[in-house]
């Protein structure tokens, strides 16, 4: 497509043409209604100066009877003009006038009319003008008339203005449509020569904004904001993939030495035996990390594994039996409150699955600061209106306000937490599984402490669910098992 | 138990020669088939007492060649060996016919755990023993008693669950996601040693004042029940 072809294209010169021509018609008809009324006003101004001249050629008749007419028209005759007179007799001779043929027809008739008549002196031309027929009381018949050359002058003079500025009006309005389809074409152009820098890889490109607020800026800004969003994504999208480099690279590294160490240790059947089984371990903390960034992979992918309803309460008491004896092992005082049922729509291993996530972090972070207090591991699960809260509260250090978005992402470990065991992937894990089910993880403060909550959304029926097989309730003071 | 006869199905012949090998350090008869057809024929033939199968096979899917079995009243235990490890794979594995499910990378000591109970399981077909005994241990799977040297001992419920399993494969190995798996009907894999612990306060309860330890720890495997004077 040539560069005019694009130009005539665009959506501004296609206006452009449109309100030209609804603009020329408009002007069409302002001009012939005020050439119609011009008309109007100098017809009827023609019509009373006339009548004006017979009414004092009357009163002149009435004094000084034909013969002062006759002066009177001589004087009149000779003023420069446009006004014809003619006095006859009433046969028909002429006494005085300025006029030397006219149509018979005309003196038939006493009221105004549009009549073509030849000048005295004159041989050829034929002149236009309005006239009127008085018959004096002598039976003298006197014409007085007006030439409208000059109104058809206007008349034209008014139907070249017409013409002359409908061409201007539609040569204006396609030149003005150009320049401004020009100008929003050059701004549209710049605007895919940004997009296509952006998609070229570009991704701190933005839009051109002129910053004349009009829609294509409006345009221009939402499509950055977009783009600021795209990018932050992306960035995210990298960090991730750069953690996933370095946390799989670190226990890689220690699986290469130990494999290393083992070499250079075959010897002693003894440490080669304990280089075996470190090789070993980080192979397998190496696939739990790999299996957990594949599900949260699927299940950010929404993915959803097969769907069933089944009751959180259930998963809620048995993850909670599951975990009450770990939890007494290392001194924290566990409990439970379950409500009775709780039906969600999902898949049950993979709420157990973040549930135990989140006990295994209270576990292992919710030591209390403070020396000698005793801590803390409670598991709720309840319903609030439509939703389902299953919460684990401990009551450690907790994680301070600014970091809480930031703990769920993929290996984001606080500092606090570097020194003990772990992937930095069980919240996150948590966190997909949550969103998964169309719900959320959220962490907030148990002053102090941490309250991790997974929202579900209440399914609406509990169909097909045989009735939880009671396990011992898990109260809220630990049993001694001895 | 020793002696089993097991077929491994398996296209990638490196890790077929790692089991084969291993399962015939262990004693057992293997056999190895390289493509789904040729193990389909042999699982066929052979009178084998598991088979442990590749999900992902040339010519035959592992999938398939177990429900072609099934459909031939072949009965044979048959462990599903999977790169794919999520939910619904097992689900489909097991619904296909398959009797345990493995995903990949697996601990050696660990498929060789399920396949012993396969195994095991095959030759108990239908036959359930009522009272389990180990040594002077005594599990009442009708009365929920259980009692040592006669004397009766008191059990939650999920302490009663978890030693019917353990004793209902006395003197096998069982690991902790078998016990995950079969006890609590989970298969997550939880961080903190929550399985070890409800094993101590079991241990704690049978074995605590008694010359001869029965629930012991197979380090590096699970656990096993068995008397301990053999």
């Amino acid at each position: 497509m040539t560069a005019l072809g694009k130009l005539f294209r665009t959506t501004a010169f296609k206006l452009a043409v449109i309100y030209s021509v609804v603009f020329a018609m408009a002007a069409s008809i302002v001009v012939f209604n005020v050439g119609r009324n011009v008309r109007v006003v100098l017809e009827d101004q023609t019509a009373e100066t006339i009548d004006a001249d017979i009414r004092g050629l009357a009163d002149q008749y009435a004094q000084g009877g034909v013969q002062q007419v006759v002066q009177s028209i001589e004087r009149r005759i000779k003023q420069p003009g446009g006004d014809i007179y003619l006095l006859t007799t009433f046969a028909g001779d002429p006494i005085v006038g300025n006029v030397a043929a006219l149509p018979t027809a005309t003196f038939q008739q006493q009221k105004l009319i549009e009549t073509t008549y030849q000048r005295t002196g004159e041989t050829q031309a034929r002149h236009h003008a309005l006239a009127r027929v008085f018959v004096l009381p002598g039976n003298y018949r006197l014409l007085v008339g007006h030439d409208v050359e000059e109104l058809e002058h206007l008349r034209a003079i008014l139907r070249h203005a017409l013409g002359a500025s409908l061409g201007w009006l539609v040569l204006i309005g396609a030149v003005g449509g150009l320049l401004v389809a020009r100008r929003v074409l050059l701004r549209v152009d710049a605007i895919s020569a940004s997009a296509a820098a952006i998609m070229g890889g570009d991704l701190s490109g933005r839009l051109p904004v002129v910053g004349s607020g009009d829609e294509l800026d409006r345009l221009a800004e939402n499509l950055n904001a977009m783009l600021a969003r795209i990018e932050t994504l992306l960035k995210g999208m990298k960090e991730v993939s750069d953690n996933i480099a370095h946390d799989l690279r670190t226990p890689l590294t220690r699986l290469r030495n130990h494999a290393d160490a083992a070499l250079r240790e075959t010897n002693d059947p003894a440490t080669l035996q304990v280089s075996l089984e470190k090789i070993i371990d980080e192979a397998d903390e190496l696939i739990r990390i790999f299996d957990a960034l594949l599900m949260i992979a699927r299940a950010e992918s929404g993915s959803a594994p097969k769907l069933e309803t089944f009751d959180a309460a259930v998963v809620a008491s048995d993850v909670a039996e599951l975990y009450e004896a770990a939890a007494e092992e290392r001194g924290v005082e566990f409990s439970s409150e379950i409500s009775n049922s709780l039906p969600v729509r999902g898949n049950r291993e993979l709420i157990a699955q973040a549930l135990a996530n989140l006990l295994d972090n209270g576990l292992k972070y919710g030591v209390p600061a403070a020396e000698g207090a005793t801590a803390t591991l409670r598991l709720s699960a309840c319903k609030e209106g439509g939703v389902v809260r299953l919460s684990v509260e401990d009551r450690g250090s907790g994680v301070p306000a600014a970091d809480r978005d930031r703990v769920l992402e993929r290996f984001v470990r606080l500092e606090a937490s570097r020194t003990l065991p772990g992937s930095g992937l069980g919240l996150s894990l948590a966190a997909a599984i949550a969103r998964l089910h169309g719900g959320a993880l959220k962490l907030e403060d148990n002053g102090p402490g941490l309250r991790a909550v997974i929202e579900l959304p209440l399914a609406p029926a509990l169909l097909q669910i045989a009735p939880p097989e009671r396990v011992e309730p898990v109260g809220a003071a630990p049993s001694k098992s001895n | 138990m020793s002696d089993m006869r097991l077929l491994v199905i398996e296209d990638d012949s490196e890790g077929a020669a790692y089991l084969v090998k291993a399962f015939r350090e262990q004693g057992h008869v293997a056999d190895h088939s390289a493509d789904g057809l040729d193990g389909y024929a042999r699982a066929c033939e052979g009178d084998y007492d598991v088979l442990i199968v590749d999900r992902m096979l040339p010519k035959l899917d592992g999938l398939s060649l177990i429900s072609s079995l099934r459909a031939q009243k072949i009965e044979t235990p048959a462990l599903i060996l999977s790169a794919l490890g999520q939910v619904d794979d097992r689900v489909k594995g097991l619904r296909a016919g398959g009797d345990d499910y493995l995903p990949k990378p697996y601990a050696f000591s660990e498929l060789l755990a399920r396949v012993e109970v396969l195994a095991r399981r095959k030759g108990l077909a239908g036959a359930q023993d009522t009272v389990y005994r180990v040594a002077d241990l005594e599990l009442d799977r009708l009365s929920h008693k259980l009692t040592r040297s006669g004397k009766e001992i008191a059990l939650q419920p999920r302490e009663f669950r978890l030693l019917e399993y353990l004793m209902s494969h006395a003197g096998q190995v069982v690991t902790r996601t078998m016990l995950l798996e079969n006890v609590w009907d989970y298969h997550f894999d939880p961080q903190t040693n929550v399985i070890d612990v409800h094993i101590s306060r079991l241990r704690g309860k049978i074995d605590k004042g008694h010359a001869t330890q029965l629930l012991h720890t197979i380090r590096g495997a699970g656990y096993m029940i068995r008397d301990g004077a053999r």
